[in-house]
């Protein structure tokens, strides 16, 4: 153990890993968190039913179930985005995927005789291979991650609108529809399906070594190529992960309503994406990134969204609470701004 | 004590002390500066010297004791404050706007305007007359990053200086300069004493200390052991007072480690013909199990670029390379990597640390790289490796958590020299692996590579210390202008010799 080792030069606390010396280390991480829960406070408050929740049909039905469901896409953006920003990239793109990978499954389910699991598979193959071209471009073209996704943002719905022929594609198959509104043990089956996506995600960052050399790229992807790794595999890995992870957002979107919208689907949600990466924590200037946090992130920025809905405030208002409490989030986690408190604070008490 | 006598101290602090958590990085120092002299502050690392200068420019806030300025006690906030009361630094990152020209640099901020606009006509002219004051005559107009860093250096000093400073603090300013530049330097150091600036100089060259400095404040350990005219303070008195202890500068064991070796069977690398078009000369070069190779000569004369190519780096366009007989790529340092080899490069905070990152996956970051992505070595072993390089290495830190940017340079250098011995390399670059930092680290590393030869490891090492590569090298090879001049070998190499091989037609 390293505990027992004596440690004659070191005149600090011996070197132990414990929980209350990481809480402190990571006290940032703690934010997110009690943010999430004074705004399910704040939503209980307005609304005063907003915690319960009733079986109907055998599924839940409540608001919070609401926020787990709705937030999935988010959920799920965030996840590969967390790991593109701790690469110091950023991925754009990931809306306009999925109307891609959405367009594909539904032209494909309604127009071929293949089976609903091929279609699916095939539409997380576009994904990856959106997130393959962005990784080349920034990774061995040397071209901005924003200017490399940009591009795909914007063509990418050109893309889709190809596929769709400029009609929304509807289409009707219950095994896809599933993905997107089926009920599993009498929750939605999107939570479960961000629940697995996130947690193979975690397993393949946090238990391999993957983690920490795409930190060490994100730090410093210099000092990263001389010790010996290949920064620009690792930049290519990040961006096919955000594509699957966006494939999979398209399918549920896709699914829910039943239909391919080249035009809207999955509209602005990179921008909600890259929101809850950075609420969560990590910089987007890179090096470590907190998976987690993200998608407690995007639950916040779901919360605020169904809150607002349930509050029976006009729609109007909408994105400017939103952005309202996005800021007040972002003050708390400001160290500068904590420090300014502090010290107004203790210049008050003062003369008392 | 001390024999000139002046009147009062423009700068004084008094029992100033700070502390992070339970380290004290400064306790009760009594620092005084005087009008128109140079004062080296001089300590090994972690001494305290750079948490001074932070006090007294508002970068941190003190625990107790207090800052005078002309005798007035004051409490700056931040360098910006400082600067307005009349404390500029320089530091070794010179914090000016590369992308902007020299003249803009110069008065960023405090532009002189006409009809509301700013005068970019007078901005340059007085950014000349304000350079010829410094016997500097260079295009004020043309972008900063085109000039050499004693240039830089020396607008970063202007800047400070023009603006109402008189107290000048220079943290490090010859690390990246050749021996003109420094003269250079010194020349604008020596102008502005006369016209009465106070200056405090941190340097780990103590060479320049002696040419430059009127007194020197040693620190140790956060404390001041001592203040003295330069004058009365022979190096072999500051040396003892700086570590605590003396310098044992001979090594029993280096006289028996140089033995020629004998070629061919016990040769690890054999490189013949490498080179790169406009990079470096083709050239042959041979390094065997347990031999320290010396690479010597100027700036720029090929030293840095051959151990590049040879690291896979930049890739090479001629010649082959061999390892233990068998011909290898080495097109990355990936390859260089997997090969064997490891490299301490001579840029230790763009290409070496990963400064957020904790000491420990800065150790391991090699070994788990060289590994791959899937064999993971695990957190608890991540820890063992950490702490017993930290132990092996006396690198100083309160854990291995630290986030390694807040080690000292000295100790950053044993991180990365940490991170490479580590992953059992058979054969070690170090380029400049003790530039930079201070005596007590320098003597350590250099005891470490001796014993890394003992090991039979083979070693190539780039040094700008003649004195250095001299003592611990069996064989010196010596560029000049990009090419391979000579190779000097057993009782050959001193000083002289290479001295004279770079010197020759």
């Amino acid at each position: 153990m390293p505990e027992n080792k004596t440690h004659t030069e070191v005149n600090d606390v011996a070197p132990r890993f414990n929980l209350i010396q990481s809480l402190h280390r990571n006290r940032r991480l703690l934010f997110p968190v009690v943010a999430l829960i004074l705004i399910l406070i704040g939503d209980r408050i307005i609304q005063p039913n907003f915690f319960n929740i009733r079986v109907v049909d055998g599924r839940l039905v409540g608001s919070l179930i609401d926020i787990l469901n709705r937030g999935t896409p988010t959920v799920l953006l965030a996840v590969g985005m967390t790991l593109v920003i701790a690469t110091k990239g950023i991925d754009l793109s990931v809306g306009a995927v999925i109307a891609i990978c959405g367009a594909v499954a539904a032209v494909l389910i309604s127009t071929t005789t293949l089976p609903p699991l091929i279609v699916i598979l095939i539409s997380i193959a576009a994904g990856m291979l959106c997130g393959l071209w962005n990784g080349i471009l920034v990774a061995y073209m040397g071209i901005q991650p924003i200017v490399a996704t940009l591009i795909l943002m914007v063509i990418g719905r050109g893309i889709a609108q190809l596929i769709t022929n400029g009609q929304i594609a509807t289409f009707s198959n219950p095994t896809l529809e599933f993905v997107g509104k089926g009920v599993l043990l009498g929750f939605p089956f999107p939570i479960f399906l961000s629940l697995i996506v996130f947690g193979l995600v975690w397993l393949l960052v946090r238990r391999t070594a993957i983690g920490l050399l795409v930190e060490s790229v994100g730090a410093n992807d210099r000092a990263s190529f001389f010790a010996g790794i290949d920064a620009a595999r690792f930049k290519v890995f990040v961006y096919v992960i955000s594509g699957v992870c966006a494939a999979l957002a398209g399918l549920i979107v896709t699914a829910d309503i039943k239909g391919a919208d080249a035009n809207n689907a999955g509209l602005w949600l990179e921008l909600d994406a890259v929101l809850a990466v950075v609420i969560g924590g990590t910089a987007l200037t890179g090096g470590r990134f907190f998976l987690g946090t993200s998608v407690i992130g995007a639950f916040i920025i779901q919360a605020i969204q169904t809150g607002i809905f349930v509050s029976g405030l006009p729609p109007t208002f909408n994105l400017i609470v939103q952005a309202v409490v996005i800021l007040a989030i972002l003050f708390l986690q400001s160290e500068e701004l904590r420090r300014l408190f502090v010290r107004i604070f203790t210049s008050l008490r003062k003369p008392a | 004590m001390f024999t000139n006598a002046h009147p009062i101290a423009v700068l004084k602090t008094e029992k100033l002390t700070k502390s992070f958590g339970s380290v004290k990085a400064l306790s009760n120092v009594d620092f005084n500066l005087y009008a128109g002299e140079v004062h080296a502050v001089l300590g090994e690392n972690g001494a305290g010297k750079s948490t001074l200068i932070k006090l007294i420019t508002g970068v941190y806030n003190k625990d107790h004791g207090a800052i005078l300025l002309d005798g007035k006690a004051i409490e700056p906030h931040s360098p910006h404050e400082a600067q307005s009361l009349g404390i500029s630094a320089v530091y070794q990152e010179i914090n000016l706007v590369p992308t902007l020209s020299v003249a803009e640099n110069l008065y960023l901020g405090r532009q002189p305007m006409r009809w509301g606009m700013i005068d970019t006509r007078r901005v340059n002219t007085n950014a000349k007359a304000l350079l010829k004051t410094y016997d500097l005559n260079i295009d004020v107009t043309r972008t900063l990053s085109t000039f050499s860093t004693a240039i830089q250096q020396i607008v970063a000093i202007a800047r400070g200086v023009d603006m109402s400073a008189r107290v000048l603090i220079l943290d490090e300013p010859t690390a990246s300069l050749d021996a003109n530049e420094v003269q250079m330097l010194f020349g604008v150091i020596s102008l502005l004493k006369a016209r009465g600036i106070a200056i405090l100089l941190i340097t780990h060259f103590l060479d320049q200390v002696y040419q430059i400095s009127d007194r020197i404040t040693v620190l140790r350990n956060g404390e001041k052991v001592g203040e003295h005219l330069t004058a009365d303070l022979p190096k072999r008195q500051l040396i003892p007072l700086m570590l605590g202890r003396d310098l044992a500068i001979n090594d029993p064991a280096d006289s028996t480690a140089r033995i020629t070796s004998d070629t061919g069977t016990n040769t690890f690398l054999q490189a013949e013909g490498i080179g790169r078009h406009g990079m470096l000369h083709p050239l042959d070069l041979h390094v065997d199990k347990g031999e320290i190779v010396g690479l010597a000569g100027l700036l720029g004369s090929g030293r840095t670029e051959a151990a590049k190519l040879l690291f896979g780096i930049v890739p090479h366009d001629a010649g082959d390379v061999r390892v233990k007989g068998k011909k290898v790529l080495l097109r990355s340092p990936r390859d260089a990597v997997q090969n064997g080899f490891g490299m301490c490069p001579e840029d230790r905070k763009v290409e070496g640390i990963l400064a957020e990152l904790s000491v420990r996956e800065n150790i391991v970051l090699a070994l788990q790289a060289k590994q791959g992505w899937f064999n993971s070595l695990g957190h608890k072993r991540q820890q063992e490796i950490a702490e017993e390089m930290i132990r092996a290495l006396h690198i100083v830190t309160p854990d291995s958590n630290k986030p390694a940017g807040e080690l000292s340079g000295g100790n950053q250098q044993k991180v990365i020299l940490a991170r490479w011995l580590a992953s059992q390399p058979e054969f070690l670059i170090l380029d400049e692996p003790t530039r930079g930092i201070d005596v007590g680290a320098h003597a350590e590393i250099i005891q470490i590579i001796k014993r890394l030869c003992a090991e039979g490891m083979a070693l190539l090492v780039i040094s700008s210390e003649l004195a250095e590569v001299v003592d611990y090298s069996h064989r010196v090879i010596v560029l000049r202008d990009r090419q391979k001049l000579t190779e000097l070998s057993g009782e050959e190499i001193t000083e002289q010799t290479i001295m004279q091989a770079i010197a020759e037609k």
